[in-house]
């Protein structure tokens, strides 16, 4: 049964992600993005991170996927072909990657290192959610203030970025 | 776990977000339906063009938008991430919060850090809109 989930969505995840670049308009690939998008959500719960899921909702498909349509649209990309000539960049990334694929299936056991301890069992009654926020509220403190540092930084250079383009008011 | 006992887990536990999907949707889906089959059908080309508030249309739709969306955007997806630290925080608030109020501390220092962004942003006018 769990194979079955796997199945489901492993397969829609492959046949969106085809139709991401295979598709002629930009506003098409976006929306079979969003449809990839929830399905690597979905495989998230069969695996049960809960949390991980809901964060694949939230953050990718709301926030990531409106930054990418908003670029369709600042760059008002129609039927556009200039970017199909990029094939040979992509056949090279392609096949490293399949080989790279087919080297993980063939050497399984051997050349993968074992599997952190199964959090499956250690999770177990307590809900992911929890489970991550006890662990981050107190063994990880110090990097989670980090990452507001870190968020910090991201807008301010997002915002110099930016008014850079629209040759600012008082940037 | 068998098989069908993991499957009825999930529906359980899942039930209220398989009913948001199959309502959104059988509402998208059923009220096209609907006005599909009602709709009397006297096709003209005035009528088929684009409705613009009654003035005729100039140009196609797919127009560049300006670069200050974009902007708006990419704070967006800041903030949006900052949101994510809270969930987990608010499930374990209570937990963290027996001993003493360490829990309340380390966010209002996560926020403290944050908000100097947010000023930031609202100093240099980005979140103004031109």
């Amino acid at each position: 049964m769990e194979q079955l989930f796997f199945f489901y969505f492993a397969a829609v995840i492959a046949v969106a992600s085809v139709l991401v670049v295979a598709l002629r308009n930009p506003i098409y690939s976006a929306l079979s993005l969003l449809i990839m998008f929830f399905h690597v959500a979905g495989l998230y719960v069969s695996l049960r991170a809960e949390f991980l899921a809901a964060v694949q909702v939230i953050v990718y498909a709301g926030a990531i996927l409106v930054l990418y349509l908003f670029v369709v649209m600042l760059l008002n990309l129609k039927q556009d072909d200039r970017y199909h000539r990029q094939w040979p960049v992509a056949g090279v990334v392609g096949l490293t990657l399949a080989v790279e694929a087919v080297m993980l299936t063939l050497l399984k056991g051997r050349a993968i290192p074992p599997a952190p301890a199964n959090t499956n069992e250690t999770v177990e009654g307590l809900g992911n959610t929890e489970a991550l926020g006890d662990a981050l509220y107190s063994t990880y403190l110090f990097p989670f203030e980090v990452a507001s540092l870190i968020l910090l930084v991201a807008m301010i250079g997002a915002i110099i970025l930016a008014k850079k383009d629209i040759g600012g008011s008082e940037a | 776990m068998s098989g069908i006992e993991l499957l009825l887990e999930y529906l359980t536990k899942y039930f209220p977000i398989l009913l948001f999907i199959f309502v959104a949707l059988a509402f998208g889906v059923v009220t096209l339906l609907i006005s599909y089959l009602v709709q009397p059908k006297y096709p003209e080309p005035e009528k088929l063009s684009a409705y613009e508030c009654g003035s005729e249309p100039f140009s196609d739709a797919r127009m560049p938008f300006p670069v200050r969306y974009y902007i708006f955007a990419m704070l967006f997806v800041i903030f949006d991430i900052e949101v994510i630290f809270l969930y987990p925080w608010a499930v374990v608030f209570n937990d963290i919060n027996k001993v003493s109020i360490i829990g309340l501390v380390e966010m209002l220092v996560f926020i403290a850090l944050f908000l100097v962004a947010y000023v930031y942003a609202w100093r240099k006018g980005a979140l103004e809109w031109d």
